[in-house]
């Protein structure tokens, strides 16, 4: 009988200082208001995270050619992963097999299309229940649609990421050079790409920032030399190596970071 | 023990028949055999005539009667047109037990009341089935259902208590079981009443249990309850309005209270449903029907608020066609207000209360996400909201199933993706390495691949490269040089079923301004199937 009031009395203590939480409540004190990020790429923005209520847009084509899509996906990732609803609208061309391999959940992934002229509204419902909203941004959009939609989101607490061009966003990232490695004259195959990624925006993240990152990585390569070159790879280059969660986790691998 | 319940046995002789000439067409009154493992079931009464008799060889029947429509017997077909039939007859008379399709019996003490005597009400149920649905039928009357059956094939009404009697005079033949009735002739019983007079002991312990059934049936003492079916309850709920509504706030009003009634009336029946549909009928005749899936029961509000969606994307839908969807029109906007709403549950299951996630998985933000999900449904149609589902296949489009939001996450192929629950799944062979692209392309772009002397490069049957690759225009782009690539990668998939059969040829090149493709050669013809983006 003492011994277990002695445990309720250490309970109560630990519930007062905090040290005890619900399961359900995923990260202590504040962090909820940041949704995580993969750690590579946790340097270029302003609070370590996408943060609720803010616009991160992700620029296409000038100067590089690609990469956007996988740097939209390499985002969406952690947050997926940690128990956040997704939806991405105007992406028929959206890769499921490789959203999967960074480790997006894709039950809790919504897919729309085609929104077709309804756009805003489309947009706009979606800020209001979904976590992260990847937007693919249609040619003729005016800056008060855009300017109403941010607020928006500010106001709901979700996280609006456009994909395209994108005034006045919190932070923009823009792939600037991506190559790829692993394809020969004829022989190889595609393994992993080199991406350099830089931030620039506004308040906390107006101070330019680049980095470089494996994107998408390669399961076999997790280690990071100081040069930025990995380790000659092991195996067989025609099997594959998707071999399980670790090697999905590795999807991205951080190469080497400097701040101009 | 009480006495036989008073039976009135409703038959529609030869029914397989007249259930061919309902569903399929055959018309009854020519010569019509139903066969069943190359034995005749049942024949029309032109059939008859000719001397075609249940039991006979096709071949034999044939001879018979050489004009015979031959049909094949189909259980469910019979049981499907039976149904207007004890639909009819419940419209009279309550508590309807089918007996097999064709038959149906119920308690004839309430008709026999109602009606004024069981002669009358025979009457008045066989005129019932022959003015709804054109179908003749006979009626008997006895004491438990096995006479009553009896007693319809002659058609006639036994006296209460003559039953054994009635049964008396029957083959043993009636009985319906074959190798009983073969064993009592060989015995000399000839018939039921013959068969009655043996002792019950002696019956149960020289032919079993089933033989002490029979000699029950009988002796005339018939006990078995009638089991009467329920006919399916009326879930939907109607209203019409004699002020057309013209406003969607009003509907979705009017759809609360509406709500409401529909789910009196499913916890009255601790219900549950799955599908909502919500129709809208204007003044005009215009109608509007959308079916809506929820995990849980949807509340009255949740109800309002599908109303109000599914008609704003109507007011707003102005029969325009998406893009990409499939073609699928949205029906044009209304000319005049709404007079009638209906909610028609769907997908009905006893409703045992919801399980709510331990961790809150399922929780607020779930509901949330959903809640507006559903919303763009209403804006832009149920199948505008999609989720992938990852299954096998060879290549990155095929292994990725889009399944509108709320349905069920079964993919096309089993895949090597969800392996981890011990199931066998396919291995796939030649599918592509990761990584896998990250946009793929719903149709291919077409493309042209040139070698180093501006020739297209081709692929032999023996899958030889005529020269390497090194320059490529996509589409009516300008032309690009590739860097580096690797091939042919040949795919012969379905080879077996020639619509379907894809023979192809892939590639990766990665081109010198840092993109990579998964371009695929078919028929001459290149094409970008996906890009490395």
């Amino acid at each position: 009988m003492a011994g277990r009031m002695v445990v309720g009395a250490t309970a109560l203590s630990a519930v007062a200082a905090g040290l005890v939480r619900p399961a359900s409540e995923p990260d202590p004190a504040g962090a909820h208001r940041v949704l995580p990020v993969l750690p590579e790429l946790s340097g270029l923005l302003p609070n370590r995270g996408l943060r609720r209520g803010s616009t991160v847009a992700v620029a296409s084509g000038r100067p590089a050619r690609g990469g956007g899509s996988s740097l939209v996906l390499a985002l969406l990732a952690e947050a997926s992963r940690s128990g956040s609803w997704c939806a991405v609208v105007g992406v028929p061309t959206f890769g499921a097999v490789a959203a999967a391999d960074v480790g997006i959940a894709l039950d809790r992934l919504a897919l729309v299309p085609h929104p077709g002229p309804e756009w805003a509204t489309v947009v706009a419902a979606l800020i209001d229940g979904v976590d992260v909203v990847v937007v693919a941004v249609p040619p003729a959009l005016t800056a008060s649609v855009a300017t109403r939609l941010a607020a928006r989101a500010r106001q709901r607490g979700s996280v609006l990421v456009p994909y395209g061009p994108w005034e006045g966003a919190d932070v923009t990232l823009q792939v600037m050079r991506g190559m790829w490695e692993g394809l020969g004259q004829g022989r190889g195959r595609l393994r992993r790409r080199e991406v350099t990624i830089s931030a620039r925006g506004r308040g906390a993240a107006a101070r330019p920032k680049e980095v470089k990152v494996w994107m998408p990585g390669d399961g076999a390569t997790r280690a990071v030399t100081a040069t930025g070159r990995p380790p000659a790879t092991t195996g067989s280059p025609l099997v594959p190596t998707r071999s399980g969660p670790a090697a999905r986790r590795a999807a991205l691998t951080l190469v080497g970071r400097s701040a101009s | 023990m009480t006495a036989p319940v008073r039976t009135l046995l409703v038959w529609c002789p030869d029914w397989p028949v007249i259930a061919a000439e309902i569903v399929d067409g055959v018309p009854a009154s020519t010569p019509v055999a139903v066969l069943h493992a190359n034995r005749v079931v049942a024949c029309s009464e032109a059939a008859r005539a000719e001397g075609v008799r249940r039991g006979l060889r096709k071949r034999e029947a044939q001879s018979r009667c050489p004009q015979l429509t031959t049909v094949d017997h189909d259980p469910g077909r019979d049981a499907r047109a039976f149904e207007p039939v004890v639909a009819a007859v419940e419209e009279i008379a309550a508590g309807v037990e089918v007996v097999r399709p064709g038959a149906c019996a119920l308690a004839a003490r309430g008709p026999a009341r109602y009606f004024g005597g069981e002669e009358r009400a025979a009457e008045q149920i066989i005129e019932q089935v022959a003015q709804t649905c054109a179908v003749e039928s006979q009626i008997g009357i006895a004491d438990g259902v096995f006479a009553a059956g009896m007693a319809a094939r002659a058609g006639q009404i036994v006296e209460p208590g003559a039953t054994p009697r009635f049964l008396a005079g029957l083959p043993v033949g009636a009985l319906g079981r074959p190798t009983l009735t073969d064993l009592l002739r060989r015995l000399g019983v000839r018939t039921l009443g013959d068969f009655a007079a043996l002792p019950a002991a002696d019956v149960l312990s020289r032919f079993g249990f089933d033989a002490a059934l029979a000699h029950r049936l009988a002796a005339g003492r018939d006990h078995r309850p009638l089991a009467a079916r329920r006919p399916p309850v009326d879930l939907d709920v109607t209203d019409t309005y004699d002020e057309p509504i013209d406003r969607v706030d009003v509907a979705a009003f009017a759809a609360r209270s509406l709500a409401e009634r529909l789910h009196d009336t499913l916890a009255r029946y601790g219900l549950a449903c799955t599908r909502l549909g919500i129709e809208a009928v204007t003044a005009h005749g215009q109608e509007l029907h959308r079916v809506w899936r929820h995990d849980g029961l949807l509340t009255a509000a949740a109800i309002a608020d599908r109303v109000r969606w599914q008609l704003d994307g109507w007011l707003s839908g102005q029969g325009r066609v998406r893009p990409g969807g499939a073609g699928r029109v949205m029906p044009p906007r209304p000319t005049s207000g709404i007079i009638r709403l209906r909610l028609i549950p769907d997908g009905v299951l006893a409703h045992v209360g919801l399980q709510p996630g331990l961790w809150g998985e399922t929780g607020e933000e779930r509901e949330r996400a959903h809640r507006a999900l559903s919303r763009v449904q209403g804006i832009l149609g149920p199948e505008s909201v999609v989720t992938p589902v990852l299954g096998g296949g060879r290549s990155p489009g095929d292994q990725v199933r889009l399944v509108p939001w709320g349905d069920e996450r079964v993919p096309t192929r089993p895949g090597a993706q969800d392996g981890d629950n011990g199931r066998a799944v396919p291995p796939w062979p030649g599918r592509l390495p990761a990584p896998a692209p990250a946009l793929v392309l719903p149709t291919p772009l077409p493309a042209a691949v040139y070698d180093v002397a501006g020739e297209l490069v081709a692929v032999t049957a023996r899958l030889e490269v005529s020269a390497a690759p090194a320059r490529i225009a996509v589409g009516s782009q300008a032309l690009v040089e590739i860097v580096g690539w690797a091939g042919p990668w040949p795919v012969d998939e379905r080879w077996w079923a020639p619509a379907e059969s894809r023979r192809r040829a892939r590639f990766q090149v990665s081109l010198a301004d840092g993109t990579a493709l998964l371009l695929s050669l078919a028929a001459g013809q290149w094409s970008v199937e996906a890009i490395y983006d």
